[in-house]
């Protein structure tokens, strides 16, 4: 199926402060599509868990956008230390990350099961030392 | 509850969005984890929390929250008052402990959701 829209977006890594433009800039992008805003706010968030965690972890990444018919695919893409083991790291409540992110309200463990919560797909590619990729999709 | 019961139960300053104070809500969370509140997808209007930055607004905008309650006495940084501005999200300020901020609002009618699994 050809896609209707794509977006792409650079994820800044070294400011925590401006982590989640992107999903705010898509919500925004989806609300003017039409879509029910069930689905936008499962989009955002799971996008936005993921921006969260390339900032934190990853210094900073990529995350690309396409809408098509029946679907949003958001691809999130970074160079960062890669995850060794998906199915620990997919665990409610572990987390690796330090202790300033988590005085900063993240850092909970929650952020790869939200995303997996809030999207009907998910799938994570990752190779320790070259980075990760996460595909997500949500049904519209 | 309008969001103008919510500032007068809880004493609280209006650090922005007063022209949405006569809009109404009917559920609530409060929390200092941004990731637990984004768990947990179902309406819910009001965030309380001790926690402040901006971050505290993209949560609550990607949830689709209109008032936000900073407990403790905390004040917003110019920034959170930016973008809480650009989302229409009334951003209050309160001196009652997040313990009892929750009691006074929950003893209201204002309550929680039920957690789906």
């Amino acid at each position: 199926m050809s896609d209707l829209l794509t977006f792409h977006f650079d994820v800044d890594g070294d400011d925590f402060t401006s982590a989640g433009q992107a999903s705010v800039q898509i919500k925004k992008s989806l609300r003017q599509l039409g879509i029910a805003p069930e689905t936008i706010r499962r989009v955002s968030i799971a996008m936005y868990e993921g921006e969260i965690n390339m900032v934190i972890h990853a210094g900073g990444g990529e995350a690309d956008v396409s809408v098509t018919e029946d679907e949003v695919i958001i691809t999130l893409t970074d160079h960062g230390p890669g995850i060794p083991n998906i199915e620990q790291a997919m665990q409610e409540g572990f987390s690796t990350a330090p202790d300033t992110i988590r005085s900063l309200g993240f850092g909970a463990g929650m952020g790869l099961p939200n995303m997996k919560r809030y999207t009907d797909y998910m799938n994570i590619e990752s190779e320790v030392g070259k980075g990760t990729t996460i595909t997500m999709k949500v049904n519209i | 509850m309008k969001i103008s019961m919510i500032k007068e139960l809880l004493e609280a300053e209006v650090m922005c969005g007063e022209e949405n104070l006569g809009n109404h809500v009917y559920s609530a969370c409060g929390s200092d984890m941004m990731s637990d509140v984004l768990a947990f997808v179902k309406d819910q209007a009001v965030l309380l929390t001790g926690l402040v930055n901006s971050q505290v607004i993209r949560t609550a905008e990607m949830m689709d929250m209109v008032c936000i309650v900073l407990v403790r006495s905390k004040l917003p940084t110019p920034e959170m008052i930016e973008l809480a501005e650009e989302s229409g999200i009334v951003l209050l300020s309160s001196k009652k402990r997040m313990y009892d901020a929750c009691g006074i609002l929950y003893t209201h009618g204002l309550v929680g959701n039920k957690v789906k699994s």
